[in-house]
């Protein structure tokens, strides 16, 4: 292969390093060659360890040589910046956290490097995981591979931009309220979330602990169901992690069923999900993967969720809370920035976290904040949760009529950068119909099901079983083993061949 | 088969599930009272200069957090969590080898294995 060629999907480099076609030193040194090559354009990586990348690279290769080797072992990774790696620089993407090395590792991130995966890199992200167009970094914006003038979504947009952009064939991205899921739409992937304490949280750095998921990014379901078979697992050190047995998650992706690979599936259509605030052009594509989903045999039921309209005011309320209560730990003390100057004790608390943290941030610790106060935690906090439990009670009902739900995971295909970033609200309804999979801890992926008439990528949001993953990762395989919208790739990434 | 009814242009200020609102309950805006007070609490300064766009912005964030206040949820339980959870135990032993040096070894100014702040008692 070429040196920086586009690298192909987790499960072709898979095959090639199973079958001595090429070494993972190869691929790491051809990997770090791409970031090399692209990152100036996209700024998607946050830290590169070419020395520690080129050190697991030849770990792999003796696996591999042993036979001791699984089927990621030797593949290269970025994780998103707010994933912990022993060693190795975590910023969250955040001046509160520039020259924070992480001392030990995120519970995901173990699991990956035990199954002999190569991190190469860190990628950008909205600080803190707080954003949905990835220009709320520290570090800079992040550009959408598709088309630089555009945003990538967030908070995950370094991840999703390093895979769309073929540098990597898979990455670890968070989700709290779509952060997986709408990158993912917005640069052309499949990305998915798992159900609630599928997969741990131990070492992702906290921003809402109830609605905080780690989880894969890849170019195809079939690679994410590989990687998710890494990553879930019981771990003590979160207490609200699932003690469940082991379950492949591939088991259902090569099933033999002939033309109507989908008889029996019943697809859940909330009204709530195709309103006139989706745009034409999203709103084409899912009609049209509607109709694909048919040809496949499954079945559509038309649903109400009356009370998901609420999904976003009652996630601005519990989010905010959750994080001001998290992001209290940065003080100054113990980790990260310290103001330079200040008087007494609670004048370098102030001063620390005022110019540690960047705008979004700061505000959304001040919404907490207020939600919690005195005299308005009923009225806000308390109500939020309530809503919650309303919303969770329409999808159970729901759920009762279907096997899963299908909607556009963004109102739009990727905005300008600079749209909507001074104004919070807008940016929040990039979310509105992510969201709601945080508030209930159900499964949710976005996979690619079109493009707009400007080439910009459009995705399809389908929504799980609790613990449903398998289901839903092989009907998203089912729709791209009869699509191609998947197998496409920006010009960007075509470079270096 | 569910219709589409779409608008090329989703209007800017409009949510795209139409959230039924009361506007009555958004009116109520924050007081520079307000923010000066959170943003003690919330142990951030905040400069005079910064002052007017945090309250516009905080104001617009509460207008849409505020449509939520309208539903009625009597006799709802709370839901604090996507899962029915019991709070797991573990036997009470010690877990963790001492780490003391290397968590230090990130913190902004220690002496001796103690973390340095502004003296608080005279």
């Amino acid at each position: 292969m070429s040196r920086a060629a586009p690298i192909t999907s987790l499960a072709e480099v898979s095959r090639a390093l199973a079958e001595k076609r090429v070494s993972s030193v190869e691929l790491t040194r051809a990997t770090l060659d791409r970031i090399d090559l692209l990152n100036p354009v996209l700024n998607a990586f946050l830290t590169v360890d070419r020395e520690r990348a080129l050190e697991s690279a030849r770990a792999a290769d003796a696996r591999i040589k042993a036979g001791t080797a699984g089927p990621l072992t030797g593949i290269p990774i970025a994780h998103k910046d707010v994933l912990m790696t022993a060693g190795v620089r975590t910023t969250c993407g955040s001046r509160m956290l520039e020259n924070f090395v992480a001392p030990y590792s995120a519970f995901v991130v173990e699991r990956l490097a035990e199954a002999g995966m190569v991190l190469v890199g860190k990628t950008n992200m909205d600080e803190f995981a707080m954003g949905s167009s990835n220009e709320n970094s520290y570090f800079g914006p992040v550009k959408n591979p598709w088309n630089v003038e555009y945003v990538p979504g967030g908070s995950s947009g370094g991840s999703a931009a390093a895979v769309a952009a073929r540098i990597v064939p898979a990455a670890l991205g968070t989700d709290t309220g779509g952060s997986i899921r709408q990158p993912a739409a917005l640069t052309g992937i499949s990305g998915l979330k798992p159900t609630y304490g599928l997969c741990s949280r131990y070492g992702l750095v906290a921003f809402a602990s109830s609605l905080d998921h780690p989880g894969p990014l890849a170019q195809t379901a079939a690679d994410l169901a590989a990687l998710l078979n890494a990553m879930a697992g019981h771990d003590a050190r979160d207490s609200t992690s699932v003690a469940r047995e082991p379950e492949d998650y591939t088991r259902l992706l090569g099933e033999p069923r002939g033309a109507k690979p989908l008889a029996g599936l019943r697809v859940g259509l909330p009204r709530e999900y195709f309103d006139d605030g989706v745009d034409t052009e999203v709103a084409a594509a899912l009609e049209a993967a509607i109709a694909e989903l048919h040809r496949l045999g499954a079945t559509t039921v038309e649903l109400s969720l009356p009370a998901v309209k609420h999904s976003v005011p009652v996630y601005y309320v519990i989010a905010p809370a959750e994080a001001s209560s998290n992001l209290s730990r940065f003080d100054g003390v113990r980790y990260g920035h310290r103001a330079a100057k200040y008087g007494d004790l609670a004048d370098m608390y102030k001063k620390t976290r005022a110019e540690g943290f960047g705008p979004e941030v700061r505000r959304r610790i001040l919404v907490g904040t207020y939600v919690l106060s005195h005299g308005y935690y009923d009225a806000y906090y308390l109500k939020a949760q309530q809503v919650r439990r309303l919303i969770a009670d329409d999808f159970s009902r729901a759920f009762a009529q279907c096997d899963l739900v299908l909607g556009p995971t963004a109102p739009t295909a990727a905005f300008k950068l600079g749209a909507k970033s001074d104004d919070p609200v807008q940016m929040y309804l990039n979310d509105i119909f992510t969201i709601a999979a945080n508030l209930t801890g159900r499964p949710a992926l976005s996979i690619p099901c079109g493009f707009t008439k400007g080439g910009l990528p459009i995705g399809l949001h389908l929504q799980g079983h609790h613990f449903g993953e398998a289901q839903l990762l092989d009907v998203a395989h089912r729709y791209q083993q009869a699509t191609d919208w998947h197998a496409r790739l920006p010009e960007i990434a075509q470079r270096g061949g | 088969m569910l219709g589409f009814r779409t608008a090329s242009n989703p209007k800017s200020g409009e949510s795209p599930l139409k959230v039924s609102l009361s506007r009555a309950l958004s009116a109520m805006a924050l007081s520079t009272q307000d923010i000066r007070r959170i943003a003690h609490l919330a142990r951030i300064e905040i400069t005079s200069a910064e002052a007017n766009d945090v309250q516009r912005k905080l104001d617009s964030i509460f207008d849409l957090i505020n449509e939520m206040r309208a539903v009625d949820t009597e006799g709802i339980v709370p839901m604090s969590h996507a899962q029915d959870l019991t709070l797991p135990l573990r036997e009470d032993r010690v877990s963790e080898p001492d780490q003391h040096a290397l968590f230090q070894s990130v913190a902004p100014a220690v002496h001796d294995g103690l973390y340095l702040v502004p003296k608080v008692i005279e």
